[in-house]
């Protein structure tokens, strides 16, 4: 009889620092999920204020003026243009439209503007 | 046992204290002890009953707590995913005036960081009477936390979020902006206010003696952040449309002007740009000029940009063909008491040249010949005169008074655009029925995954021989030969429209330009209007056309659009059409 009250106290109090534990193994668990999440929000807030960031650096009118400005940009013209079309089925690249003699007049004074150097 | 028990001694029959003492002693004794037990079982009956609630609560307090999981307002995009408004948390500083003990040099400091003046921050600091004012509201993350470095007691500091507009003015008045409370003002940010807008969520924990959450006592009201917007603008394409539209507004010394690009295939608004404008970003004094979106808010008489809807008219109805010769001689024409006139008299022309010379004479002759009602279906049927549904704030209807009060002198001046006002929005919109082989499309701000059905409105038959007019008129001997672009065929009509002040018509012109490139095949259609050019130039041909030619190439560059035709053609020196302006 006191043998088996022994063993039942034991065990009781066994299960009660069971309980403690895991109780204090949840709320750590919970503490560090507390934290992760805090973190996944601080990293959200960052990719937002990077992509605001990288936007207005990225913007248009900015490059615009740089590529003009600075680097002496030219706009694209269409003279200066070829179109290449790929073939979808054999992928064979060849000059689309305009038409092919526009086309080849189109080619010499840019290969001559080659030759002569970059023309700024 | 019995060891004990010998030396047990009954405690009552001890001699020492066999005194006599008074029973009503022991029996006071009982009865405080007695009141005593009575008092406690009070006590208990009136904490545990009467005031457990606030108990409960008070105890509460000291370890449990909801907190507030604020939601972000969504982003807004372009339809290629670059951002145009997002919301970062900034902060707003308040403070309890009684409170606050600030040295001097720390209040300076302070108006320093928050950039305001420092009477101005004493005298809000002084106001005894109030206990909270807000210092500044919206301050950056990064100068909150150099405020909150300063210590100052009574000075606070409360979460909040603060509307970024990386674009700035190129999309001020497509994209808006949002108050202070995050709540949409303008533009789209106001359209679309409720579901931009997040909902915020609770949740109740508990907290350990380090102030960790631990535990949530019931279940998480989540939040709901506000849902991302694809807007159909491109925002190369509107950075072209702007960029061109300010250098013509600036160079014209214009009053004003807006600028439309829509893909002329889905109806998508692909550019929305206005003249004056403002930094979203910085709102400081803004005016209502600046804060104006006039491509939609604005309606103006349009001019001889609805002459090929006239023309339309009358080839469905059989009454021409675009063959037929009109007298137009000698460029005026009398109608009751009131004469209308060309700006260059023309001898015979067809019903092409009538819309490539741009007579008015010939638009109005060929429109007294059909009968009010059809004009007016016709008009009503492209939209004028009815608000376009686009989803967006300020969107006007314009005006198209009902036919049965038109007079012979109405009829003949609104076939070629006076009489009726229309948003230079609707005219673009209009101007899909050419493009699109006689359907008028749907406009949309936002971005559609697939062509909407279009409305049929004339005869693909009838849009083409428009499309092929329209090409002449922007071609040479046309009105606005600077329409051209290098390597596309371009169509388009000009519009030169006296302004009206005070009932009557001044020296004050509109110029517009609306048409659609390439011609073969139309992608984008491009409305331009610049309001008071007082240059010297006023033709829509001078001041809109060269616009039109740079935005559109531009555009079909941006889109890849491979052209049509071959540049030996073309009617312009080659030089690019930004150095021809």
């Amino acid at each position: 009889m006191t043998r088996a009250n022994i063993l039942l106290s034991a065990l009781l109090v066994a299960c009660a620092l069971g309980l403690v534990t895991s109780q204090y193994r949840a709320r750590k668990l919970f503490v560090d999920t507390e934290r992760a999440q805090a973190q996944a929000a601080r990293l959200e807030v960052g990719w937002n204020q990077l992509q605001v960031e990288q936007t207005a650096l990225a913007k248009a009118s900015l490059i615009d003026t740089k590529a003009r400005r600075e680097l002496a940009m030219q706009p694209v013209s269409a003279e200066r243009t070829l179109h290449l079309v790929v073939d979808p089925v054999d992928r064979t690249v060849r000059l689309g439209t305009p038409l092919p003699e526009v086309a080849a007049a189109a080619v010499e004074p840019a290969a001559r503007a080659r030759t002569a150097g970059a023309p700024r | 046992m019995t060891r004990r028990s010998n030396r047990n001694v009954p405690f009552a029959s001890n001699p020492l204290l066999r005194v006599k003492l008074p029973a009503w002693r022991s029996q006071v004794v009982m009865l405080m002890v007695a009141i005593a037990f009575v008092a406690l079982a009070a006590r208990a009956v009136w904490l545990q009953v009467f005031s457990q609630n606030f108990l409960q609560k008070q105890g509460e307090m000291r370890y449990a707590k909801t907190i507030e999981l604020p939601a972000s307002r969504g982003k807004i995009f372009d339809r290629n995913g670059v951002v145009l408004a997002s919301s970062l948390p900034a902060r707003a500083v308040w403070a309890i005036p009684e409170e606050v003990d600030a040295t001097p040099r720390q209040v300076a400091s302070l108006a320093k960081l928050l950039d305001i003046d420092e009477r101005e921050l004493r005298r809000k600091l002084s106001e005894e009477d109030r206990s909270f004012v807000y210092l500044k509201r919206q301050v950056d993350a990064a100068v909150a936390e150099r405020v909150a470095a300063l210590k100052i007691t009574g000075i606070h500091q409360q979460p909040e979020y603060k509307r970024y507009y990386p674009q700035g003015e190129t999309f001020a008045h497509v994209v808006g902006f949002t108050n202070v409370e995050d709540v949409g003002q303008e533009g789209v940010e106001l359209a679309r206010n409720p579901e931009l807008a997040g909902r915020p969520g609770s949740r109740r924990v508990i907290r350990d003696r380090l102030g960790r959450v631990i535990e949530d006592v019931r279940a998480v009201r989540e939040p709901h952040n506000g849902r991302d917007l694809a807007l159909s603008i491109d925002s190369k394409i509107q950075f072209l449309a702007f960029d061109a539209l300010r250098e013509a507004v600036q160079s014209n010394k214009a009053k004003a002007g807006a600028a439309v690009v829509i893909d002329a295939r889905s109806g998508e608004v692909l550019a929305l740009a206005n003249w004056p404008t403002y930094n979203p970003n910085q709102r400081g004094q803004l005016s209502g000029a600046q804060l104006r979106n006039r491509a939609i808010t604005d309606t103006f008489e349009p001019g001889s940009t609805m002459k090929p809807f006239t023309i339309a008219l009358a080839l469905e109805l059989g009454e021409v063909t675009p063959s037929t010769v009109i007298q137009t001689a000698p460029g005026r024409l009398a109608i009751g008491p009131n004469t209308i006139g060309d700006a260059h008299p023309h001898g015979p022309l067809t019903v092409e040249q009538i819309v490539q010379k741009s007579s008015n004479v010939g638009t109005a002759k060929i429109a007294l010949g059909m009968p009010a009602r059809k004009m007016w279906e016709m008009y009503t049927e492209l939209g004028f005169g009815q608000a376009p549904r686009i989803g967006f704030p300020g969107a006007v209807a314009g005006r198209v008074r009902p036919y049965r009060s038109w007079r012979p002198i109405e009829q003949a001046t609104m076939s070629y655009g006076y009489g009726l006002s229309v948003s230079l929005l609707q005219l673009a919109r209009a101007y899909t029925v050419f493009a699109n082989d006689g359907e008028l499309l749907p406009l949309s701000m936002f971005k559609v995954d697939e062509p909407p059905s279009g409305q049929p409105v004339i005869a693909a038959k009838t849009a083409r021989a428009v499309r092929q007019m329209l090409e002449m008129a922007a071609g040479p001997g046309g009105t606005a030969p600077q329409a051209q672009i290098a390597g596309y065929r371009v169509a388009g009509k000009t519009g030169t429209a006296h302004k009206r002040d005070g009932g009557r018509y001044v020296n004050k012109y509109l110029a517009s330009f609306v048409g659609f490139a390439p011609a073969s095949d139309p992608r984008v259609i491009v409305a331009v209007m610049v309001d008071e050019p007082a240059a010297g130039k006023y033709y829509g041909g001078l001041v809109a056309a060269p616009v039109f030619a740079r935005i559109a190439g531009d555009s079909l560059r941006t889109l890849r659009v491979p052209p049509d035709a071959p540049i030996a053609q073309l009617a312009v020196p080659e030089s690019t059409p930004k150095e021809n302006m």
